[in-house]
């Protein structure tokens, strides 16, 4: 077979258990062209012996009979995850060398449900920055071009989205705390599920915003999310916010139907300034779903406006206290010290080498809203609204709207660099679509609709009710056969 | 609410991040901007809202009272910039 690297997980894994092609070759297919893809700076710790080994041991599975969902297929893991004596270092120097002992328990569901790693995908540093502009490794180059600049993934699972989008990797685990898996793949014309807060377990994942934070598929097609959020998922009693829950069979909740059901148009998304060509795309997947039998309605989440300067409240101060744990006694790096430094100063020191610019100004505004005589003006005020934010969701799935329809992403792909004097509020813009979702714990996916007037892809979101991914997935591929979206970057790289 | 040098220094040290004298300024700046940005929230009535504590309505589970691992101090320590005779080392701690 040919274009191996181009299957969907779906292909590939009826190919092997047809026979037509084995865990190796499509292992040794990514691999190569993984090596020839240093431009995009998309792979940053690569593992071909581990894939390889876990290939065999996989084409040994199919012949045996005995092929788990994930079976021999090759995956990118971002960075964040921590994977057992492979570098795992969030893409921060404050983590350099950072070797863990254990796996995480995403990823070793992955491994148990068959699948192969081929290494460690860039991101921004501990998923902050919605451009992967902030990682220590560089940054991470979008596969799509309309000119001479290079363009901006997305983030912060940038990596993850440059991987999928150029065919370096079947699909890829992402994050999202506050549309790090939903933003990128709208920028990278590919498909990105943030699932219900819990239904993934955190375990093992480097903490940034620990009441945000969810992992989740970055894949080529919807019914490819569908297969590996269904090996992703699960309880674990490593993490006390798992839940509890069996995990249904996503894909088979695929049934193209949506007769009936009630998709809604939040009146507050309807951004001043958006640009006309995301209007009209939304537009259009309203028409799509109404044409497939949904009845669209009118809707109302009235604290959309507050859902952002709230998230920059929260994820911050969960953040500083998340990376309290970096000081330079346990893992990573460590400055060098003076004569005379005492412990303070090898904390000070180590965390001002460590962390870059957008990690320390989070962690300090992180620490200002929760100093002493700010915290109920800050901190317990965002947690109230955030609150509220939830409740306009409940009431709208209380009046029996089934899904939400939202534009991913207030633009296309920018081009990196081009962000760099503009005021850091600006840069947190990108997330105003998609941070209501983890406000709200709610599952989310971007799904690729178009292609905008330069030729760079939009996506479009759907918000679905806790805990009904199926149903969400299922609207989403009604969507996506709809939309027809079959562009693929022209290959520079 | 601005953030002047004094409190920049401040929150600096709180948060255990060296920052040149020369930054502060820049710095106050940047904290500054992101916090007009947060005042916003306060056009929202949030009168009789319980802050949320957990965005799922669970209750966090409970497990016994006993050890369940352990006896890994060679793993615990393999990552460590500095570790002796079965211990982190750091630097000598007077108060």
């Amino acid at each position: 077979m040919s274009d191996l690297t181009k299957l969907t997980l779906a292909g590939a894994r009826d190919a092997l258990r047809a026979g037509e092609t084995t865990s190796v070759a499509l292992t040794e297919a990514c691999l190569s062209e993984i090596e020839g893809a240093g431009a995009l700076n998309a792979f940053v710790h690569r593992t071909p012996e581990l894939a390889l080994e876990q290939a065999k041991a996989a084409d040994a599975r199919i012949a045996a009979g005995d092929a788990p969902a994930m079976c021999g297929l090759p995956l990118g893991i971002k960075d964040l995850f921590c994977t057992r004596g492979v570098a795992s270092q969030a893409a921060s120097h404050i983590l350099n060398g950072f070797r863990p002992e254990y796996e995480s328990t995403v990823t070793q569901n992955l491994w148990d449900a068959g699948a192969v790693m081929l290494g460690k995908l860039n991101m921004d540093e501990f998923a902050m920055g919605s451009s992967n502009e902030t990682s220590v490794y560089g940054n991470a180059v979008n596969p799509w071009k309309v000119d001479d600049r290079a363009l901006t993934p997305g983030g912060s699972s940038g990596g993850s989205a440059a991987a999928v989008a150029a065919d370096l990797c079947l699909a890829a685990t992402g994050t999202d705390t506050g549309g790090s898996i939903r933003q990128p793949a709208a920028f990278t014309g590919i498909v990105g599920l943030k699932p219900t807060y819990g239904r993934c377990s955190r375990w093992g994942v480097v903490a940034f915003a620990s009441s945000l934070d969810q992992a989740g598929p970055m894949t080529k097609t919807v019914q490819d999310a569908a297969i590996m959020l269904g090996a992703m998922a699960g309880h674990d009693p490593k993490d006390s916010t798992s839940a509890e829950l069996p995990v249904p069979d996503f894909e088979a909740a695929l049934s193209g139907d949506i007769r009936g059901k009630t998709i809604g148009i939040p009146r507050e998304y309807r951004m001043e300034g958006m640009p006309a060509e995301i209007e009209k795309l939304w537009h259009q997947g309203a028409e799509m779903l109404r044409d497939a039998g949904a009845k669209i309605v009118d809707i109302s989440l009235p604290h959309t406006k507050y859902a952002l300067p709230a998230y920059y409240v929260i994820a911050p101060a969960e953040a500083s206290s998340n990376l309290a744990r970096y000081d330079g006694v346990r893992y990573g790096h460590r400055a060098k010290l003076g004569q005379g430094d005492g412990i303070v100063e090898m904390y000070e020191k180590t965390r001002a080498e460590g962390f870059g610019p957008e990690v320390q100004r989070r962690v300090m505004i992180g620490t200002y809203v929760l100093s002493a005589g700010f915290y109920d003006a800050y901190y317990n005020r965002a947690r109230k609204v955030r609150a509220l934010i939830k409740r306009d969701f409940d009431e709208v799935f209380a009046a029996g709207v089934d899904a939400i329809l939202t534009p991913a992403t207030p633009s296309a792909a920018f081009g990196l660099g081009e962000m760099q004097d503009a005021d850091p509020v600006q840069m947190y813009l990108n997330d105003v679509f998609t941070v209501t979702v983890n406000l709200a714990g709610l599952p989310g996916i971007s799904v690729p609709a178009g292609l905008d007037g330069q030729g760079l892809p939009l996506g479009l979101q759907l918000i679905g009710r806790p805990w009904e991914e199926g149903d969400l997935l299922n609207t989403a591929q009604v969507l996506e056969r709809a939309a027809g979206f079959v562009s693929k970057p022209a290959k520079w790289w | 609410m601005s953030i002047d040098i004094d409190t920049a220094r401040r929150v600096a040290h709180l948060a255990r991040i060296a920052v040149d004298e020369a930054d502060l300024p820049a710095l106050a700046q940047q904290l500054s901007g992101i916090l007009t940005f947060m005042e916003q929230l306060n056009e929202v009535d949030v009168e009789g809202v319980e802050p949320m504590t957990s965005v799922t309505p669970m209750r966090l589970k409970r497990r016994e009272d006993v050890v369940t691992d352990g006896g890994m101090a060679e793993k615990i320590l393999s990552n460590a910039p500095d570790a002796r005779e079965g211990f982190f080392a750091v630097p000598k701690v007077v108060e």
